[in-house]
């Protein structure tokens, strides 16, 4: 299943809770609800890509809330900050909705704390997810177009010396492509499984299930 | 099927010359930007002259068209990496002519950060309007802020972040040049995909700017500004 374009997962579920989620962890977010019988939970999805463009992510989520307004108890809203430079919490301020905390994904992942760990340790250090790994072609090398202009490799990535694969699953393949990916960029290569990290608190957490 | 037969710069006028060097600068053709600057010296352009009416102006219009989601990062990369390429042909022609600079500035990716894309647009824009600039790179601490500040005394001190986790370290760095007495003498300018005009007066900087040419107009005017308010020439 790829989850790039507008999607509404579970659209009978009869539920009156509602997750606006970005493409990039539909796959995990369903897992979670799937692990968690969070049945009443609907799940509707904005593009990944839109990560290659994050000033149109803040309005889009707003179009999905305003299309959301009064057909759910209750919102919650499955990105971070996600390099929207505090837009996206602006507008989720005006629909009193909250999201995941944190600036990326790889944040929620890692949990705040260890992230910052390992950021600190090497700044230069740039993740992949499981979906990155498996849309490592599409997103990083056709989204910045190195497919066309390789000359910009070291433009892009010169300052960057690791690689570390933040693995939700423990996936053979998954490694095997994320260590393809650091050889493309040149850089090191680290894996650390990470699960679903806050992902799966946070959403507990708005369910109303959390111990 | 017919195919177009290449374009001798050297049949065009000056200014059909010029406009194509737009073009080619837009298109990111170095060889033909380099070409293009060799034969405007030969015809007796000025390098400041190259360098302003078919460099910068080219550059403006591509940051225009980045800012209005007609071009996009590779594109800007490319245009920059042609008019870097034009540059290594003008600059020592620049120094030769022993003209002064504009102003100074000291420019750095703030700690914690590695992104220098936008911050290296800003500095290349910088020298094309006429700036001495000195690049810090990336990851500075306030004491490489500060280090150079000392040893260069820049007119204008400009800041870069990418992640929303490193913006804040701007403050840092501006709330130490006030403990140090010296953020007055400065023109602390600010930029990165995740800020805003909102953010910048927040810390206390003196703009943010948005893009590389909006960097290069906003350091231009406000460094003449102040000259003309302290009575300097």
């Amino acid at each position: 299943m790829i989850l790039v374009e507008d999607e509404v997962l579970s659209p009978s579920a009869p539920g009156r809770m509602l997750v606006i989620a970005c493409g990039a962890i539909a796959r995990e977010l369903l897992e979670v609800i799937r692990l968690n019988h969070l049945s009443h939970i609907t799940v509707e999805c904005l593009p990944g890509k839109l990560h290659n463009t994050p000033q149109d992510i803040a309005p889009r989520v707003e179009a999905r809330l305003t299309a959301a307004a009064g057909r759910y108890d209750q919102v919650f809203v499955a990105y971070a900050d996600c390099g929207t430079g505090g837009m996206l919490d602006r507008v989720l301020e005006r629909h009193g909705v909250e999201r995941i905390p944190g600036a990326h994904c790889y944040e929620f992942f890692l949990g705040g704390a260890e992230f910052s760990r390992i950021h600190e340790e090497e700044p230069g250090t740039f993740y992949l997810t499981d979906f990155l790994c498996r849309h490592f072609e599409r997103f990083v090398i056709q989204g910045l177009k190195l497919d066309k202009f390789p000359q910009l490799t070291p433009q892009y990535f010169g300052n960057y010396r690791r690689l570390v694969y933040l693995a939700q699953t423990e996936s053979r393949e998954l490694v095997d492509l994320g260590r393809r990916a650091a050889d493309y960029l040149g850089l090191d290569y680290q894996v650390r499984r990470t699960g679903y990290g806050d992902l799966e608190s946070t959403l507990l957490h708005f369910a109303g299930t959390a111990v | 099927m017919t195919s177009e037969a290449p374009l001798d710069l050297q049949t065009l006028s000056d200014e059909d010359l010029r406009t194509q060097m737009h073009d080619d600068l837009y298109d990111g053709l170095a060889e033909e930007l380099v070409e293009g600057t060799n034969i405007l010296l030969q015809r007796g352009w000025g390098p400041e002259q190259v360098l302003n009416q078919a460099l910068v102006e080219g550059m403006r219009i591509v940051g225009i068209d980045f800012r209005d989601g007609i071009l996009f990062v590779p594109e800007v990369l490319l245009a920059a990496n042609a008019m870097k390429a034009a540059m290594g042909v003008l600059r020592p022609l620049l120094a030769e002519t022993g003209a002064q600079p504009i102003g100074r500035v000291v420019i750095g990716t703030v700690k914690g950060d590695i992104h220098d894309i936008g911050k290296n647009l800003v500095a290349m824009m910088l020298e094309g309007v006429g700036f001495e600039v000195f690049d810090l790179g990336i990851n500075n601490s306030v004491e490489k802020y500060l280090a150079a500040i000392e040893e260069h005394q820049p007119d204008i001190l400009g800041m870069s972040a990418l992640l929303t986790t490193t913006m804040p370290y701007m403050k840092v760095v501006i709330d130490t040049l006030e403990e140090k007495g010296i953020r007055g003498k400065l023109i602390v300018l600010v930029g990165g995909a995740p800020l805003n005009e909102e953010f910048g007066k927040a810390i206390g900087a003196d703009a943010y700017c948005r893009d590389a040419a909006v960097a290069a107009e906003t350091a231009e005017s406000m460094v003449l500004a102040r000259r003309l308010t302290s009575g300097e020439d």
